[in-house]
């Protein structure tokens, strides 16, 4: 049997769905990881032992087993203990978390090659620590981990592909489902690839956009 | 018993063997300026530092307005305490310090902002005065970067002066300029010094402290070898090594 692409057609809605909830989860995830990346970096620099060590453990358990594993974990491990997570979360907590990890490393070195007189500046002000942070430190840090960071993210949309096992009816599993309904592999996997090639431009556009945005300040 | 202004009182300071200050003591009155002189490696910025608490003592007190600085408190109330006092205290840096991502006017605006809760409209008003006031206002949306290094350190003046010290610290603010930007800078420290501002200032350049200030302290391997009118220490030093230090100044000059 040939190929046929005139099978794509009746599934453009099932598709488009996907599409959606792909951009939905890697955009939550990513926002996670942002985030969670910087509260991991000030936590491993500033936070006491007490904090830091249980932190470093976890951290250590999202980056040294597969993500695939940590999502069953979430979603069906976690039921056993009475969290019941719905699929979209648990594949963005588990996307996030991850991520967050990576982003971690990457704002820490920052952090610490942030010139020390920039903290000794906004102390001189009277500014607290937790301030001098919040508005000096991190803030220069992240814009210049803009590039590897959005390079992670590139990774996370095309890792966001593995929340297709836990259900999520993201652009994997639309393609899966149209297949399971016309036996049309390639046909359905190929246009999956083409739509998640066309996101990742979408996303490069954006990350361009951000490191535009911070030409002045060099 | 009537205090001075700012005191330093027998300010001692060691990394670990090593003995950075030793015993001094200086008192400040208001609206006097200090010049502390003396060769690389004397202490002076590591003075100039306690006074803030950049660099804490590990002896003696630190004194301003009648409140101590560096007073002994529990760490959270210390902290409370520490960035209160300087709010008061201005300081200057050599290589200025300004925040890079932020623009002239927010690297003004962020700490009164912030601290002292003043609208986006009473700022954006201090910012322009300030700015106004070291001959910067119309550089006032630009970046850091896009300024030369006199350009940057009026604007580490403005900023240090929107919060309204008592008090201002310059640790050779001037050290790192090309000799051409230096008395934009000068000329700036001067203003203030007519406006009665409290400055204690880490200075090479002998010219400036003569004209400028109303002492001079003269700091050899943490101790006050000298002190007093700027026309006594420069022009008749009474201790050997103030006359060797400015004669090898003096000769470095030229
Ligand atoms: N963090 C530090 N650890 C150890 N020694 C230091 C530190 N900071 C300064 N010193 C030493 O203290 C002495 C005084 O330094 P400093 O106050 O910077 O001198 P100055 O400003 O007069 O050149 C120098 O010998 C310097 O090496
Ligand atoms: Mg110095």
């Amino acid at each position: 049997m040939g190929l046929d692409f005139s099978v794509l057609p009746p599934f453009y809605g099932t598709l488009a769905l996907g599409v959606l909830w792909t951009i939905a989860i890697t955009a939550a995830s990513a926002v996670l990881s942002f985030f969670g990346g910087i509260l991991l970096a000030v936590i491993a620099l500033y936070a006491p032992m007490a904090i830091r060590l249980p932190f470093r453990f976890v951290a250590w358990l999202f980056m040294g087993t597969p993500l695939l594993l940590q999502l069953f974990l979430i979603y069906f491990g976690l039921v056993q203990i009475g969290i019941d997570l719905p699929a979209f979360v648990a594949g963005v907590i588990g996307l996030g978390f991850h991520f967050a990890v990576y982003n971690s490393e990457l704002i820490q070195t920052a952090m610490i090659a942030v010139d020390k007189g920039q903290m000794e500046a906004a102390r001189t002000l009277g500014l607290s620590r937790r301030q001098a942070l919040i508005k000096v430190v991190v803030p220069q840090a992240v814009r210049d981990v803009i590039p590897p960071i959005g390079n992670n993210m590139i990774a996370l949309l095309k890792d966001s592909a593995l929340v297709s096992v836990i259900g999520v009816s993201e652009l994997t599993l639309s393609a899966q489902r149209a297949i399971g309904q016309t036996y049309r592999a390639f046909e359905f996997y190929a246009a999956a690839a083409v739509l998640y090639y066309i996101i990742n431009l979408g996303m490069e556009a954006v990350l361009r956009w951000f490191e535009n945005r911070n030409r002045l300040y060099r | 018993m009537s205090q001075a202004f700012v005191e330093i009182r027998h300010a001692q300071k060691s990394y670990g063997q090593l003995e950075v200050l030793k015993d001094i003591s200086l008192n400040v009155d208001r609206g006097q300026i200090v010049a502390i002189i003396g060769p690389s490696g004397s202490g002076k910025s590591t003075l100039l530092r306690a006074i803030n608490d950049l660099d804490p003592l590990t002896g003696g007190e630190i004194w301003l307005d009648g409140v101590q600085v560096n007073k002994a408190l529990p760490h959270r109330q210390y902290e409370k305490h520490i960035n209160q006092m300087r709010q008061e205290i201005g300081m200057v840096f050599q290589h200025f310090n300004l925040f890079p991502h932020l623009t002239v006017r927010e690297n003004v605006t962020m700490a009164p902002k912030l601290l002292k809760k003043i609208s986006d409209k009473e700022a954006n008003a201090l910012a322009e005065e300030q700015l106004d006031h070291v001959g910067m206002l119309e550089r006032i949306d630009y970046y850091p970067a896009q300024l030369s290094g006199g350009q940057k350190q009026r604007v580490a003046i403005a900023r240090a002066l929107a919060m309204k010290p008592k008090l201002m610290l310059f640790d050779e603010a001037t050290s790192a300029l090309d000799p051409e930007l230096v008395e934009e800078v000068n000329l700036v420290m001067k203003k203030l010094a007519q406006e009665h501002m409290t400055m204690i200032i880490v200075t090479h350049e002998m010219d400036f402290a003569a004209s400028v200030c109303d002492r001079v302290l003269f700091m050899d391997q943490g101790v006050v070898v000298e002190e007093g009118p700027p026309e006594q220490v420069f022009k008749n030093p009474t201790q050997e090594r103030t006359r060797n230090f400015l004669r090898k100044h003096l000769e470095g000059a030229k």
